[in-house]
């Protein structure tokens, strides 16, 4: 265990090679161009491949190459070029290869700007690209969380043999924090299906297609049946929950933000509680759906103009008022906004049991 | 009695899906010899492309990796950066590196990646029913150009293999025909050579094969040989446009 203060970018470079990350490809854009730069300099260093590509389109097929390989395989961007990557990523999906890519994400549609932001929880939650393939998704809220998941996302990568991206935004990436940097690890992990060079044995094939749409179906299915099976890594974080009546859902920076509102609720004696998702994908739908049946409202805070609102109304199925606040464009919600909203919540549904101010659960 | 001529190891028995006159089928032909002839078999790694050739890997018995439309370069670049000991090779159409596979392939190229391009040159999509190719010839009518391509509308003929051999990371490039047994031969000499400049770690290798699509084309087997001969090496010719040991690598 090392002590260190690292941004971000530089925690889960750091994370990554303690991991055993064998293989960096990426394409400079802020805000996580600490992340290359950190690989550049030390990747070598521990054996490793990093390559700076021509295009992020070019850096996922490397990737998706170098991962095929049978090696621990990472790559890192910001919005505009995770929009680059999706055909790769459907490729791996389809084709089973694992990886990890970390989104630090950047206020948008189109160049937008390299301030904080959570747009692309659609882009990154809802579908690896083209066809029925799917992400499994990590949003840290700390540079220490940024550097666990990190960990948590090579082995569920490989565990699944699917792309599993950290959902980060510019804010995390940049800021620094101290973090206590996780001991090496020498993974074991199971390659017998890399193309590494068939030596004596039959050749193996690392595919996507499929013209028969009844086999191709059944490939699709077994997908869909590992995203039933990855339901058991869905991950949350309770912030004064139990006895909550304004539930605030929230993941990455806005929760923290989040979670300041609800102190600052709590000491003027509002009961507000807050869920934090881990995983986007899969998402804690049953740890909603009980919050909410506890609740008398929910409130959704986002960096982004209503994305995960979506996935808590459907966890809610309507028990209780779902309520929306975000701020988009790089622009980054404030506990006082926080608070404005739960107190509007709580004038709406009804102030509830008053809590004893002060103090934290 | 002594067998003279047999299917090299490499090329598996099953029964190509390529339509008759095709060349793809004496491509995998020499693909397969050359790597039974350097005894790289079980080293060796192919990355397949997006087009006729999707399915390289059910005719050639060597480890695959299939790639996204025009990504093989890249595909191919991250397993060799990762087993550098290994024979990493592409097979890919004109469509696919030669149009949406452009920046790929140049940036492999001159990065010096120590990898084999098998490019197959035919003018034309195949697979999706003989659209205009960059490769496709000024006048030629595809179902994309019904009046023939004009240089106004749809611009020139993509000399892939002389817009990459000035690059220094290009060790050896290499353009032959499949039209005749003797262009045969010299392809697969060149073939050979790419696949052994990879085996001396002397950069990036790529031979172009100009090849028929009898049925993109509109013609018969035979016609389109000729037609190969007579209007395609014009345009392409034929050789050698860099060796190791020349202008860089």
């Amino acid at each position: 265990m090392t002590r260190a203060l690292m941004k971000g970018n530089e925690a889960i470079a750091e994370s990554a090679l303690r991991a055993g990350v064998r293989a960096y490809f990426g394409y400079p854009i802020t805000p996580q161009s600490e992340l290359p730069e950190y690989m550049a300099r030390r990747l070598p260093e521990h054996g490793g491949v990093f390559l700076q590509a021509e295009s992020e389109v070019a850096a996922i097929n490397m990737v998706y190459g170098a991962g095929g390989a049978g090696v621990r395989a990472m790559i890192s961007t910001s919005g505009p070029g995770f929009s680059l990557m999706q055909e790769g990523l459907s490729y791996l999906v389809g084709a089973e290869v694992p990886c990890v890519v970390v989104d630090m994400m950047r206020g948008g549609p189109g160049l937008g700007n390299i301030a904080p932001a959570q747009g692309d929880y659609f882009q990154a939650t809802k579908s690896a690209g083209h066809g029925d393939g799917r992400l499994l998704v990590l949003a840290p809220s700390t540079v220490q969380e940024a550097c666990d998941l990190t960990l948590l996302a090579f082995d569920l990568a490989d565990r699944y043999r699917n792309p599993v991206a950290i959902l980060g935004d510019g804010l995390l990436g940049q800021m620094m924090e101290p973090v206590v940097l996780p001991d090496p690890v020498t993974p074991v992990r199971d390659t017998a299906w890399a193309t590494t060079g068939a030596g004596r044995g039959p050749a193996r094939v690392i595919t996507s297609i499929d013209l028969e749409p009844e086999a191709l179906e059944a490939h699709d299915r077994h997908l869909q049946d590992k995203y039933r099976c990855a339901q058991r890594e869905v991950r949350w974080e309770s912030y004064r929950l139990d006895d909550a009546g304004i539930v605030i859902v929230a993941y990455g920076i806005a929760a923290r933000v989040a979670r300041t509102a609800v102190d600052r609720a709590r000491a003027g004696g509002l009961d507000a509680g807050l869920l934090r998702p881990i995983t986007l994908f899969p998402f804690p739908s049953q740890a909603v759906r009980d919050a909410a049946g506890r609740a008398r409202a929910v409130l959704v805070v986002e960096l982004s103009a209503g994305q995960m609102v979506e996935d808590v109304r459907l966890a809610v199925e309507g028990r209780v008022p779902v309520r929306f606040y975000g701020r988009c464009g790089g622009v980054v919600v404030t506990p006082p906004e926080v608070l404005e909203q739960i107190e509007k919540a709580a004038a709406d549904v009804g102030a509830g049991r008053r809590v004893q101010a002060g103090g934290t659960s | 009695m002594k067998q003279v001529f047999g299917r090299p190891p490499v090329l598996t028995a099953a029964p190509t899906h390529y339509c008759p006159g095709c060349t793809h089928g004496i491509a995998h032909r020499l693909v397969a010899e050359v790597i039974d002839e350097l005894g790289i078999r079980g080293r060796t790694i192919g990355v397949a492309s997006v087009g006729c050739s999707v399915f390289a890997y059910d005719y050639l018995d060597v480890d695959f990796q299939q790639a996204a439309h025009g990504r093989a370069p890249a595909v191919a670049t991250g397993i060799k950066r990762v087993l550098p000991d290994r024979v990493v090779f592409t097979y890919q159409g004109d469509g696919d590196l030669a149009a949406i596979g452009t920046a790929e392939i140049i940036h492999a190229a001159n990065r010096g990646e120590r990898i084999t391009v098998i490019f197959i040159n035919n003018a034309v999509y195949g697979m999706t029913g003989g659209q205009m190719a960059p490769t496709t010839l000024l006048g030629m009518r595809t179902t994309t150009t019904p009046a023939g391509r004009d240089a106004a509308q749809a611009g020139y003929p993509l000399r892939v293999a002389e817009l990459l051999a000035p690059l220094p990371g290009v060790a050896y490039v290499s353009r032959a025909a499949l039209s005749s047994p003797a262009q045969i031969h010299k392809a697969k000499r060149a073939v050979r050579r790419a696949f052994q400049t990879q085996l001396d770690g002397r950069g990036f290798s790529i031979v172009e094969l100009l090849s028929t699509c009898p049925v993109g084309w509109g013609l018969e087997p035979i016609e389109a040989m000729r037609w190969l001969e007579t209007e395609m090496i014009p345009v392409f010719p034929l050789g050698d446009l860099k060796v190791p040991g020349t202008g860089g690598a």
